[in-house]
């Protein structure tokens, strides 16, 4: 039954008006956490407001308890939906210049998006700069692209990987959802900033 | 949750109402992890935020000089799958703003100006802003994805090399801020 879009065999038109739907949701939800204010964002970092945290893992531990129980049903084979090849050396470098560049400009991508629709001028200025990032990318580094997609391993998963369920993985995931739960109290009454 | 003190200069407040709280992260971040599935279960593929800016830019660089924009592999690759207006991460952009935009009005947050730390002016903010976005421009098309395409959606079908990814970018950010971008926020 799922994914819809391979049992319903709907046309391109559909397919964007419920990505634009999906979209509306998602921006809902990272202007409700807060997630358009780069104050907040980086309180992750300086240990005052792990919002940025509590949203992530709750949101993955959900998402990943649905996936697992709607394809325990029957309903959906986990092979079918599409998996980013795998790269190490992509994720690693990728992730320190990433990690840099979310500190120093206050935002992520999606959150950026947030902050322009709440007013935000700085949010308008990383957005230009993620366009320009993502363009000089394209015209000065395609080589090193090209070089770096050689060691990517397409349809990797962990359960896939190690032949451990995915149940297991997802009572870890929530074991340390309710330990970091736990900590993180602590750690933003200790960096309190107010 | 709210109470980070404020220290930009919003220009213009557009409605004098106070600003609702935040919601409880753990909901929304239940709600968020719905959204993430439903976008599975719908189209098979998780959310992204960056490649729409890709999609763009090929397209730009393909209006400019269509053989100079086919010699990069890049910019090919998001020429390949049609126009921006033809790419689903785009619409996905597109919704996310106007559903920021919605959820931004009803709270009474939407305020024109520049949210920056105590200890630097609004100039120097929004130019670490420009270069912060380029940096991670640059960083998400080496891992393909950012904190939406590698880390959420990654993550939560248990892809090994986004949870290295997501290690990467809080091991980046938590030495960044605290050994270089001190002055810019606390």
């Amino acid at each position: 039954m799922f994914p819809l879009y391979m049992s319903l065999d709907y046309s391109q038109a559909v397919s964007l008006g419920l990505a634009l739907v999906l979209g509306v949701f998602f921006g809902f939800c990272l202007e409700k956490a807060g997630f358009g204010s780069s104050r907040k964002l980086v309180g992750v970092f300086y240990l005052y407001d792990m919002a940025v945290v509590k949203v992530m893992f709750t949101a993955i531990v959900t998402a990943m308890a649905g996936l697992f129980l709607v394809s325990l049903t029957g309903n959906l084979n986990l092979a079918d939906l599409y998996i980013e090849p795998t790269n190490y050396p992509a994720a690693i470098i990728g992730g320190l210049v990433f990690g840099a560049g979310f500190v120093i400009g206050g935002y992520c991508p999606g959150t950026s998006v947030a902050a322009v629709a709440t007013g935000k001028t700085d949010g308008l200025a990383f957005v230009a700069g993620i366009f320009a990032g993502s363009y000089a990318y394209a015209e000065f580094l395609s080589g090193f692209d090209d070089w770096l997609a050689q060691s990517a391993h397409p349809d990797q998963t962990l359960p896939v990987l190690t032949g451990v369920s995915m149940g297991w993985y997802l009572l870890l995931f929530i074991a340390f959802l309710g330990l970091a739960a736990w900590g993180m109290g602590a750690v933003e009454r200790r960096f309190s900033r107010t | 949750m709210n109470a980070i003190p404020a220290h930009g200069t919003p220009s213009r407040a557009v409605t004098k109402a106070q600003a609702a709280p935040y919601w409880n992260p753990y909901l929304v971040g239940f709600l968020l992890g719905l959204v993430l599935l439903a976008a599975y279960l719908i189209a098979g593929r998780g959310l992204g935020a960056t490649g729409a800016f890709s999609s763009v830019a090929a397209w730009v660089a393909n209006a400019i000089s269509p053989e100079h924009a086919a010699a990069s592999s890049v910019h090919a690759r998001y020429l390949a799958s049609g126009t921006p207006m033809q790419a689903w991460l785009t619409w996905l952009l597109i919704g996310s703003f106007f559903g920021a935009l919605a959820s931004g009005l009803t709270a009474h947050r939407f305020r024109i100006g520049v949210e920056r730390g105590p200890r630097i002016t609004d100039g120097q903010r929004l130019v670490l802003a420009l270069a912060g976005g380029v940096i991670a421009g640059i960083g998400a098309k080496i891992a393909r994805g950012c904190t939406s395409g590698q880390a959420l959606t990654g993550a939560s079908i248990l892809n090994p090399g986004s949870l290295v990814f997501m290690l990467a970018v809080f091991a980046a950010g938590y030495a960044v801020a605290w050994l270089v971008a001190r002055k810019e926020w606390i």
